[in-house]
């Protein structure tokens, strides 16, 4: 292939659509219509806990350390409408703050999951020989730690502040998406287009983030959603062994272990917190089901 | 090697064989690599043990003094290789907080924690197989369109979720189970199972749902192949089909999804051992990692990784057995 004299002949990343794009939301309510049943219900959770993380504070009837009520363990009345807690404070308020360090902690170290991990994947595929050996023996070890218990280590190791957190929850699942990214993109590596742009003498980073990187979004961004529900989970589990996110700060596990007292009597005050991480959870896991482009798979 | 073709049998074992002790060298040379992960993490602690076994008012000589006994001065790699050859020689080191060596409260532990996985597994294998199969032989009907929602659902569910449901349900409202798990020495049956119903339901909730959709997709993707059309043509049964020729095709990825599952019963059963206050490994990991008990703690993370791998080695091995293009090559 004789690429240094049809420069041009490489295939444009992302396929140009034959006809003029519909405005935004035309194409989003269209997309959004061709969804099943549970990828609609799971893309409206998702949207909801989206709003509740960026205005939920806003909404809160009570201030979040208040003790409003005499009685602790109330159930939902119309004053307190999800009851009040082991304390007498109001548990719609502090579940719409914790709702924030849930769904913020859970995307920023999926951010920084997938980021390290599809950096690294990329050096590995576009690199290949040692780097990629090296990498990728590294990854395959640190997969074979589970990932509760890799968690455990680091926080018992570095402790456990907001910012640790976010870096020990996101580093625990570079691995996983390492793989998945580095699978891609040595395919893509083979590919005509990649040659013909090697040919052309393009360097490495520019093959790496503007050759490959733009055809494995797609992939990648179900992948984001998946290390999203990993990390929400797994980040409730650590607050809920009180290991997670500490007093006074609380996400929604710490709201369930700081009740866990109020099992006797069922109330709302444990039972909420953690439906509320079960709907967060899985209604992202529907909406990635119900991508397009898993179908052709 | 000397295969000549009269011995044909004799070198497919010995190529068997090879393979079986290719893939325990791998494994035992991850789990080296995982106890040096595992060791530098948790030696990068910033205040050591010493310091905190004295507290803050302890002069800098006294720290040194105990740092000495301790074995902390020197250097980390003399650290790793006497902790790694302690462990394989079954001496985990002494416990920072118990004050008695790590063996022994493990050991204590340990067997409790193999019988809820033990128990959950007799559970969960058969009812995530019979989901998985059933779902997979109604492909894109109404059944598999429900079970894959509801999969998909349980995978996500938190497990304090489920075990609050379970005590709501079965201890506060129908008053039927205990809501924890404390086992008397001389237990009846029926003791036996108030104990482990709730612990073992829970467990089995997450852990079915994934073995359930890994088996179905094993299944499935056997069913695109020429020879299920070939049977089927023949005139047999849907259900012959799978149980004779489809299900020993599958098997090796089918033991991979239970192996991948079934090392998180250990592991992963913190949440639901901390519910139940069932006393068991996970649990005590936890205790290491709150009371930052160093020792205690790198012995129970290297057990959870080594079951892991023992897992994923019988199952490598499973499937290598169960090839029959490998058996006869």
């Amino acid at each position: 292939m004789s690429g240094a004299s049809l420069p041009t002949a490489a295939p444009a990343p992302v396929p140009a659509p034959a006809t003029k794009r519909a405005a935004f939301p035309a194409r989003a309510l269209r997309w959004t219509r061709r969804l099943p049943l549970s990828g609609k219900v799971g893309l409206a959770f998702v949207l909801f806990w989206l709003v509740i993380a960026l205005i939920g504070p806003l909404l809160a009837p009570y201030p979040i350390g208040a003790f409003v009520d005499e009685n602790v363990f109330s159930p939902a009345s119309r004053t307190f409408l999800l009851g009040s807690d082991y304390l007498g404070r109001d548990v719609l308020s502090r579940l719409l703050h914790a709702a924030r360090y849930t769904v913020g902690l859970g995307a920023g170290a999926a951010l920084l999951a997938c980021t390290v991990g599809t950096g690294l994947a990329l050096v590995a595929a576009v690199g290949r020989g040692w780097v990629d050996e090296l990498l990728s023996r590294f990854m395959d070890t640190v997969i074979s730690i589970p990932s509760k218990i890799l968690a455990l280590v680091m926080v018992a190791a570095f402790g456990s502040s907001l910012w640790l957190l976010l870096l020990i929850a996101g580093l625990t699942y570079v691995p996983g998406n390492y793989r998945i990214a580095r699978a891609l993109a040595v395919n893509l590596n083979q590919m005509d287009f990649v040659s013909v742009a090697r040919a052309r003498g393009e360097r490495r980073a520019y093959i790496a983030l503007s050759e490959i990187l733009p055809n494995m979004l797609h992939p990648l961004l179900a992948d984001f959603g998946l290390r999203f529900v990993f990390i929400v989970l797994l980040l409730s589990a650590l607050s809920f062994l009180g290991l997670g996110v500490q007093p006074p700060q609380a996400d929604l596990g710490s709201l369930v272990r700081e009740n866990i007292s109020g099992i006797a009597e069922g109330a709302p005050a444990i039972l909420m917190p953690a439906l509320a991480i079960a709907t967060l959870t899985v209604s992202v896991n529907l909406l990635i089901d119900a991508l397009p482009h898993r179908g052709r798979n | 090697m000397s295969a000549s073709p009269a011995s044909r049998p004799h070198a497919a074992r010995n190529t068997l064989l090879r393979m079986i002790a290719g893939r325990i060298g791998a494994a035992f040379l991850t789990l080296i690599l995982v106890s040096l992960v595992v060791f530098t993490i948790s030696d990068l602690l910033p205040g050591d043990a010493a310091q905190e076994a004295l507290g803050q008012s302890a002069t800098p000589a006294q720290v040194a003094a105990l740092r000495h006994e301790m074995g902390l001065d020197r250097p980390a790699y003399v650290r790793f290789g006497s902790w790694i050859t302690g462990l394989a020689g079954g001496d985990a080191g002494q416990s920072l907080v118990a004050n008695m060596p790590v063996g022994e409260i493990i050991r204590e532990r340990l067997p409790n924690s193999l019988l809820l996985a033990a128990l959950t597994t007799l559970v969960a294998v058969p009812l995530a197989l019979t989901i998985g199969i059933s779902s997979a032989m109604n492909r894109g009907g109404r059944l598999d369109r429900a079970l894959n929602v509801a999969t998909l659902s349980m995978v996500a569910l938190p497990e304090f979720l489920v075990a609050t449901i379970a005590v709501l349900i079965f201890s506060v409202k129908l008053r039927w189970l205990p809501s924890i798990s404390m086992l008397p020495e001389q237990a009846t049956w029926g003791q036996f199972f108030e104990t482990f119903a709730m612990p073992v339901f829970s467990l089995c909730v997450v852990v079915i749902a994934q073995m359930a959709r890994m088996t179905r997709a094993a299944v499935i993707d056997q069913l695109d192949r020429p020879y299920v059309e070939m049977a089927l043509l023949k005139g047999l049964s849907p259900a012959r089909v799978v149980i004779r020729h489809v299900l020993p095709n599958a098997v090796g990825p089918i033991v991979n999804a239970m192996a991948l599952s079934l090392s998180y019963l250990l592991g992963g059963a913190i949440i639901v051992e901390t519910i139940f206050n069932y006393p068991g490994l996970a649990s005590l990991m936890v205790n290491a990692v709150t009371s930052r008990d160093m020792p205690l703690l790198q012995a129970c993370a290297m057990i959870f990784c080594a079951v892991y791998l023992l897992l994923m080695l019988l199952a490598d091995v499973t499937a290598i057995v169960a090839n029959p293009r490998l058996r006869s090559a």
